[in-house]
């Protein structure tokens, strides 16, 4: 042991600081894949249960070996290259689509001091990242060198463009409220009790910021981008093998991260929601994270029980509703979230 | 006023919440997959599996060769060779069901005198080789050998409606 430490000193301090943040990456990244694939498991599980039928239950007990069948097949499969595609791009768009969705959780505070880096304008650094997002889809779309992809990639670019700006918009409200682009300071803002979430004061900004958000991550209702009737499986047709799983690992990954930031920018992020009340002292020896990420899956569960509900919209109902309801709605919320933010109005404005 | 409220069901997302609901209420109700290699749904005494051809409790064989069920089938499946056998009697010599062809309609049982050609309750079968879905007829006589006590309980209890 005495040996090992003295490797370490020996090594220089900015080495030393590279691996220490190498190994918190590695710390957060595992976790969430992991979570990504329970995540699938849990879809196809609860869509199953809202079908009643019971789901997969024959890999491992209770088939909790699922998802691991599905990435060693996944994995196994060959990638092939669509003739006349850019071979480059076409393997590159997968990274571009994955990318973001894992380097946001960078600023994202887990719980009061567990963060991996503090950065003062977190939310700005998540709204630019989950922007580039749509970079990945794009770009799968052209370099498949097929008429579907294309198409599917047109709509999902357009539609997360014009969700982008609803999504702001309702950000542009929490940041009124809390005062602060750090996550961690607007969660502090909720401090106090259940009542002091932004939940409350922000609820239409809350819908909207979530819905965009199901918009964002192409999920149904809002799954235009891969509208199985008419344009096969969208912008990833062409894709099988490896490719195809870096794609998927995307789109959970960002339904993950949407329901996350949803959880700490209205739901009080790793705050106990027993604060304030009698059974604050019952349950303090609870780690914030656990409520962070207790939080996180409730609003996860959505995503899912959304798919098993609606419909998919038209498109032309998709944009209607982006650009004539969301946006009209934020822009006269976020109003009346300054005029109270400016006349200090308790308990969230004050 | 039917605009009005139009417009705040749609804004209030009522019809939405609604349908939320009921795939709520689903998640908890009772599941009615049925887990098939262990269990199995219960099956009708008129289903239509695999064919088999049957014999007199003193052995004989029962097809005597008419060629209804040949000639009714619709998908053209069967086909039967007969001479006079050392007996005198008229048998067949080849009698093959193609199960590719076959579509189960049952029509050949139905146009049976002698009720020789029947469908069982099989329907777990599955083919390896080429040429394997041609079944002839000693596995069609041995179908009926294995499963006739089924065969007969199952021709008995519909007899009133046949």
């Amino acid at each position: 042991m005495e040996f090992l430490t003295d490797i370490w000193n020996w090594f220089p301090a900015e080495i030393q600081n590279v691996v220490w943040i190498l190994v918190k990456i590695v710390a957060i990244v595992l976790p969430l894949i992991i979570a990504v694939a329970y995540f699938t498991y849990a879809e196809r599980k609860i869509i199953g249960y809202m079908q009643v039928r019971i789901g997969p239950n024959r890999v491992g007990p209770k088939g909790w070996l699922q998802p691991f069948a599905d990435v060693f097949k996944l994995i196994f499969k060959e990638v092939t290259v669509p003739a006349g595609a850019s071979k480059f791009l076409f393997l590159m768009a997968p990274l571009l689509s994955l990318g973001p969705a894992l380097a946001a959780w960078a600023v994202m505070p887990f719980d009061a001091h567990m963060v991996l880096s503090d950065v003062n304008a977190g939310l700005l650094y998540i709204l630019a990242l989950t922007s580039v997002a749509v970079y990945g889809v794009i770009i799968a779309g052209w370099a498949s060198n097929s008429k579907y992809a294309l198409l599917g990639a047109m709509r999902s670019a357009a539609q997360i463009v014009s969700y982008e700006i609803a999504m702001g918009f309702a950000l542009v409200g929490v940041l009124v409220a809390a005062g602060s682009l750090n996550l961690g300071d607007i969660i502090l803002a909720q401090e106090g009790s259940m009542a002091h979430w932004f939940v409350w004061p922000l609820f239409p900004l809350f819908l909207v910021y979530f819905i965009s958000g199901v918009a964002e991550t192409n999920r149904a209702p809002f799954d235009v981008a891969e509208g199985e009737s008419e344009i096969v499986a969208g912008f990833h047709v062409e894709y099988s093998g490896t490719a195809f799983a870096v794609f998927f690992l995307a789109e959970y990954a960002n339904m993950i991260l949407i329901a996350a930031l949803t959880a700490i920018m209205f739901l009080g992020g790793w705050l106990s929601p027993f604060q304030g009340t009698f059974l604050e002292g019952a349950f303090s020896w609870v780690p914030g994270i656990f409520w962070f990420i207790f939080k996180s899956m409730f609003v996860a569960f959505f995503f899912l029980w959304f798919r098993a509900t609606f419909p998919r919209y038209r498109y032309d109902q998709i944009m209607r509703l982006g650009w004539k309801v969301f946006i009209p709605i934020t822009i006269v919320w976020i109003v009346l979230v300054a005029v109270a933010q400016v006349y200090d109005m308790p308990w969230w404005f004050d | 006023m039917n605009n009005i409220k139009h417009y705040f069901n749609s804004l209030l997302l009522i019809e939405l919440l609604k349908g939320l609901r009921v795939t709520g209420r689903y998640l908890f109700a009772r599941k009615f997959t049925v887990q098939y290699p262990e269990e199995k749904a219960p099956l009708s005494p008129r289903f239509r599996g695999l064919h088999a051809l049957r014999r007199y409790p003193n052995g004989e064989e029962r097809c005597i060769a008419c060629k209804l069920c040949e000639a009714v089938c619709p998908a053209l499946a069967i086909t039967i060779d007969a001479e006079p056998r050392d007996d005198g009697s008229r048998r067949t010599t080849r009698y093959e069901i193609d199960l590719f062809k076959c579509i189960f309609c049952g029509f050949c049982e139905e146009s049976c005198p002698v009720d020789s050609i029947v469908e069982t309750r099989v329907y777990e079968y599955h083919f390896e080789q080429r040429g394997e879905n041609i079944m002839n007829k000693e596995q069609l006589l041995a179908m009926g050998d294995k499963y006739e006590k089924q065969i007969a309980a199952d021709r008995q209890a519909q007899a009133a409606y046949r």
